[in-house]
């Protein structure tokens, strides 16, 4: 808590000296120091840069996991791994891979970048992103805490039923997955609901829809994906929880029920989790590109559009993840219409791009590299898309090892690819020091050689007929000496990653130092010391033009008015970004981390039993009041 | 980099209201994602009864009272809603105190009224998939009521405590109102759902 | 053998040819990207960005057609998938009905009477006419599975309380390997199944071998196995038709023996494949359903007898 040695009270930033106003709010945004300060504070980098962390540790054990089911494949009938081994590992890979790195990792940049982008100083409800990083952190170690028990789900990351039905996964396996999931929605909602306001209400003055950062609208959109899609997969998992439960019957035919509404309740949370994952990387590669190419994004209306149509087009694709379930042939006709027609806003962003490389001069920086791997890696995984789109040809691929292979390219080549370039160009702003271009250059190289080599040959063992989830394959089938290599390709591939995370750390401790723009960049970010302070700006920026930061500037133009003994921000109005208000933000709190146990303990609780539901509610109850209830803080005048 | 100050901040409010500010886009956005949710049960409910070859399945059709009743008093209920939430726009810290006690009854009445909606289904929720699906949805909403009642038990009590006269309260009041006005209108769907569907 | 591009049925064939033109066309565009994208990186190499309304003009146009282009070939592959998939359908008239339930995890046939011979039940091993069509009615009574033949036809689920229906019809002679491609359970990956594509007569003579009952041994040995399997748990869960085994949860063992594989594509069928199974399905396929039953050394040599005389 700050508040000691008060300055007398309503001073604003106005009458002030720029020291003595850093000093003033040095105070009032910082975090306490000691173990209670960094279990209280909710500075939205504070929180990101933990999540980021917490993310890519997620992302290392998913690729050891990875790393076994490949040793695993190298040979035929191997028996290093047993069949429940092996079945828990790609469950845990999956799951693992899309709920606590894609997502949460996307969603951290989010809340790491938002603010600073936009020119405010914390993200909208700063209490509710600590509660959801505590969250994310709880439901991730109690999956990996079930993986180390020998007692992790084991019915694929999408748990069909009836597999994962009570009659044909008894134990609390699958329970623990189902409820996983829920923790990780949790999180995530809440982060989009925090990008969503934080972005409609805290720009900076003067910045007007159209001057918002690409990056900005593309968490804006996948913030309204999660919003949307995300009470699918929670209704879903929850009626499995009821089934497995408390004997409701919505999975069971026998009662009523039915296997494929499981599908697509799935599918239409999963089918935009895709995109939930994707946009925020194409985000990063139009707010990155500019600073490599000296001039700015081309056709920023056409990206803005193509990202918005992708949102609202994601959520009409569910079924072609269920061409070969027996649909009428009209709705068949449809969703591969509709999946081709995602194709166009792809195109439309793939073309910008090459049109903003074609009109400027490219510097070859270690994120521009990433970005030339991102287009040619995307645009194969996105030729493959098409071809599984079309629902005859995807009678011949479907969960074979094409499909494999046409994910990760759109995942790892399409997401992952721009998020490591990502890394490399706001790890400065991060950390204040830059990463070593060198090991970079290595790092990318490796990663981008690895990954084709890994991934390329699984379109053709799919075409050949191998298909997915098998924990081994018998010695006559001719897929040995492509899994060979395949696996080997996969060490490539590691030590790629290995490189990255070397550089990582090195970098962290040993870097050169960066100042605050090192890459002569145009976002309001830049503007803002390398790392920024807890207030992130000094003085509200106000926003002129859609690239703030023009190198021809010498001064930047900021707002002031206001007060320094509370923490205060700028409400401004939704289109034009006019202020409205000097609205407080919350303090530094413990009970986000009290309410997130307590939600922690009643979930966990309820998979074994119903009344966890009712007598766990209590605690969280508790602990949200005391959370909204004043303390007669600053913060609380008006 | 240098600054210049172009814009004097200091004349603005200390706190907005109305969609000025940010709780009531949190609010909005919680409407979002519960109506989604309610949007979804109600497309499973339809979705297995298309999968039936009669509607109920093995159940005769709820009785009519307690949830038509209930219904009646949540609608009823949107009047003296709507003058909380005029009264706390104009800070009328006596009218809203009464307001909250009245809105307090009116979410203990149909928690009281919705017990004995269960039994009148006449199905359980481990029976069938009919009988699941609309124990979930009247689950789901029940909830829905619990949570607002509760909200609006804790402004209550705020609003007799010194925190009371403040923008930021009267602002809370307001959402707590749209909220239940939500309630109110989420109701409605799932209502027709449950008693009337069964009946064409 | 269990590969798309090696088609041998009609089905395999219009999609192949479907495949081969998305694919072409696919790579084509790649190529162009990545021909536009290095070009971009190199032309401008040292020189000052360009920017501006004037400058932007005629990229414009070409990023316009370029989307245009897009919209046009993506509408074109559409319609050709909208074709294929009409192609596919080889007439209304079957020449046969197999009923076909995936269960974990092997595959329970089930052939319908016709004019090549009567009702009967197999598994794990399916025989077809050359140049017919087969109907397959396709169901499961536990978990989903996926029928899939890649040299005959694309795949199609088996979903438990449903039934979907798929049309073989393999052009060629020939034994074509199929597997599960639903994810279900643990031995997902050993749920394999012969497909035996063979002329009118050959096939008629098969099925109407495989409709008479288990032929009665003369042999010590193979009618001492025969005792042992009914006084063991076997004949609880395997029906051998004309004895009092008359079990349905595991697979109909009345022809095993002429079988090509055992334990669903595990292994081929030999007496010594037949022991070891026996002897412990659970090393061989760890979790499937078959128990090891205890027998001796002796009775293990004589079952493994009985069973591959049932041809």
């Amino acid at each position: 808590m700050t508040g000691v040695d008060r300055i007398s009270p309503d001073v604003l930033d106005l009458d002030l000296q720029d020291a003595e106003v850093e000093r003033h709010l040095s105070r009032t945004w910082g975090t306490s120091p000691g173990f209670w300060g960094a279990i209280a504070t909710v500075d939205h980098k504070v929180i990101a840069r933990r999540y980021i962390a917490t993310a890519f540790v997620f992302l290392i054990l998913g690729g050891l996991l990875a790393l076994a089911m490949r040793l695993q494949l190298a040979r035929p009938e191997s028996r290093l791994i047993d069949p429940d081994r092996y079945n828990q590992i790609f469950t845990m890979h999956g799951t693992n891979m899309m709920f606590l790195f894609a997502v949460p990792v996307m969603g951290a940049m989010a809340i790491y970048l938002v603010p600073l982008m936009v020119g405010t100083r914390n993200v909208a409800f700063p209490r509710l992103n600590a509660f959801s990083y505590w969250i994310f952190l709880i439901g991730g170690s109690l999956l990996w805490l079930s993986f180390a028990l020998d007692a992790a789900p084991d019915v694929g990351w999408f748990a069909y039923v009836p597999l994962s039905g009570p009659q044909y996964s008894p134990g609390k396996r699958t329970d623990l997955w189902a409820q996983m999931i829920t923790f990780t929605e949790v999180s995530a909602l809440a982060i989009a609901i925090e990008v969503v306001v934080t972005v409609f209400k805290q720009r900076a003055p003067g910045m007007s829809l159209d001057r918002i950062p690409v990056l900005v609208w593309a968490m804006v959109v996948m913030s309204f994906q999660v919003i949307m899609a995300m009470p699918s997969i929670m209704f879903a998992s929850t009626t499995l929880i009821l089934d497995r439960l408390v004997g409701t019957q919505f999975y069971n035919p026998a009662e009523g029920g039915d296997a494929l509404l499981w599908q697509h309740l799935f599918w239409f949370f999963g089918h935009p989790e895709v995109y939930i994952i994707f946009l925020p990387a194409v985000g990063m590669v139009s707010s990155m590109l500019p600073t490599f190419v000296g001039r700015p994004i081309f056709g920023y209306l056409a990206l803005v559009m193509a990202l918005i149509t992708t949102g609202i087009l994601s959520f009409g694709l569910w079924v072609h993840h269920m061409f070969v379930v027996g649909l009428p042939r009209m709705g068949e006709s449809f969703f591969t219409a509709s999946s081709m027609a995602i194709a166009v806003p792809a195109g439309i962003q793939i073309f910008c791009w090459l049109a903003t490389l074609w009109l400027g001069r490219p510097v070859f920086r270690v994120p521009l590299l990433f970005i030339i791997g991102f287009i040619v890696t995307f645009v194969m995984g996105g030729m493959t898309g098409v071809m599984v789109a079309s629902v005859p040809f995807d009678t011949q691929v479907h969960d074979t090892y094409f499909v494999v292979a046409h994910f990760h390219y759109v995942l790892v080549g399409g997401a992952v690819f721009p998020l490591l370039g990502a890394i490399y160009y706001w790890f400065p702003k991060m950390t204040g020091r830059m990463m070593s271009e060198t090991l970079g250059r290595w790092a990318f190289g490796l990663i981008f050689v690895g990954f084709h080599l890994t991934f390329f040959p699984m379109h053709i063992l799919g075409l050949q007929g191998m298909p997915r989830r098998i924990y081994t394959y018998q010695p006559e089938l001719p897929w040995s000496g492509l899994n060979l290599f395949i696996s080997i390709s996969s060490l490539i591939l590691a030590l790629g990653f290995l490189v990255f995370f070397v550089d990582v750390l090195r970098s962290w401790r040993h870097g050169l130092p960066a100042g605050p723009n090192p890459w002569g960049a145009s976002t309001l970010e830049w503007a803002t010391p390398s790392p920024p302070p807890p207030y992130n700006f000094l003085r509200i920026p106000v926003v002129q033009d859609r690239n703030p930061l023009r190198p021809e500037d010498k001064e930047l133009p900021v707002a002031a008015g206001l007060r320094v003994d509370r923490r205060e921000l700028l409400v401004t109005s939704v289109v034009e970004a006019l202020p409205e208000a000097r609205e407080s933000s919350p303090q530094n709190s413990i009970w986000p981390f009290w309410a997130a146990l307590a939600t922690s303990f009643m979930l966990v609780w309820s998979i074994f039993s119903p009344w966890a539901v009712v007598w766990g509610a209590i605690p969280v109850a508790v602990a949200l009041i005391a959370w909204f209830w004043p303390k007669g803080t600053p913060e609380d005048e008006a | 980099m240098k600054s210049r100050i172009v814009l004097d901040v200091s004349k603005l409010p200390l706190h907005g209201m109305g969609n000025a500010s940010l709780t009531w886009w949190g609010t909005c956005a919680f409407m979002l994602i519960e109506g989604s949710g309610f949007a979804l049960a109600i497309a499973v409910y339809f979705y297995l009864m298309s999968m039936a070859p009669e509607w109920p399945i093995n159940a005769p059709a709820p009785d009519l009272w307690a949830g038509t009743w209930l219904t009646i008093l949540l609608v009823a209920s949107v009047i003296p809603n709507i003058l909380v939430s005029s009264w706390a726009g104009k800070s009328d810290l006596r009218k809203v105190r009464i307001g909250l006690v009245v809105m307090s009854l009116m979410g203990i009445l149909p928690l009281a009224l919705r017990i004995f909606e269960f039994p009148a289904l006449h199905i359980l929720w481990d029976q069938n998939a009919y009988g699941s699906i609309t124990w979930v949805l009247l689950g789901l909403h029940t909830t829905h009521i619990l949570t607002d009642l509760i909200d609006t038990l804790v402004l209550a009590c705020l609003m007799f405590s010194k925190h009371a006269d403040n923008p930021r309260r009267y602002g809370d009041v307001e959402d707590n109102a749209l909220y239940w006005n939500f309630v109110v209108v989420a109701w409605l769907p799932i209502y027709a759902c449950i008693y009337w569907v069964p009946r064409l | 053998m269990q590969s798309a591009w090696d088609a041998q049925g009609h089905s395999a064939e219009v999609l192949k040819h479907l495949m081969l033109g998305i694919i072409g066309v696919c790579t084509l565009i790649w190529l162009l990207v990545v021909l536009m994208l290095f070009a971009a990186l190199v032309k401008r190499r040292g020189q000052a960005p360009l920017q501006g309304e004037h400058a932007e003009r005629k990229t414009r146009l070409v990023v316009y057609l370029s989307v245009a282009v897009t919209t046009i070939i993506v509408a074109g592959l559409t319609l050709a998938s909208f074709f294929a998939t009409r192609d596919l359908v080889v007439g209304r008239d079957m020449d046969l009905t197999v009923r076909i339930k995936g269960q974990q995890w092997w595959w329970q046939v089930t052939y319908e009477g016709s004019s090549f011979g009567p009702r009967f039940q197999t598994a794990n091993e399916l025989h077809i006419p050359v140049g017919r069509n087969v109907r397959l009615e396709l169901e499961s009574i536990d978990v989903i599975h996926s029928f899939w033949v890649p040299s005959l036809a694309g795949k199609q689920d088996m979903i438990p309380g449903r039934m979907n229906v798929l049309t073989l019809r393999a052009e060629r002679p020939g034994v074509y390997r199929g597997q599960c491609a639903e994810f279900c359970g643990l031995q997902h990956s050993h749920m394999a199944l012969m497909v035996v594509a063979q002329d009118d007569d050959q096939y008629r003579r098969w099925a109407q071998a495989q409709a008479l009952d288990a032929a009665v041994p003369d042999d010590t040995e193979v009618q001492a196995g025969r005792a042992v399997f009914m006084r063991k748990p076997c004949a609880a869960c395997h029906t051998v038709r004309g004895t009092e085994a008359q079990g349905s949860s595991g697979p109909d063992l009345t022809h095993v023996g002429g079988r090509r594989t055992i334990a669903a594509g595990l292994l081929e069928t030999t007496r010594g494949s037949l022991a070891a199974w026996t002897a412990d399905p659970q090393t061989l396929k760890p979790g499937t359903n078959m128990p090891i039953v205890p027998l001796t050394s002796e009775e293990l040599q004589q079952v493994s007898a009985y069973m591959e005389t049932l041809k």
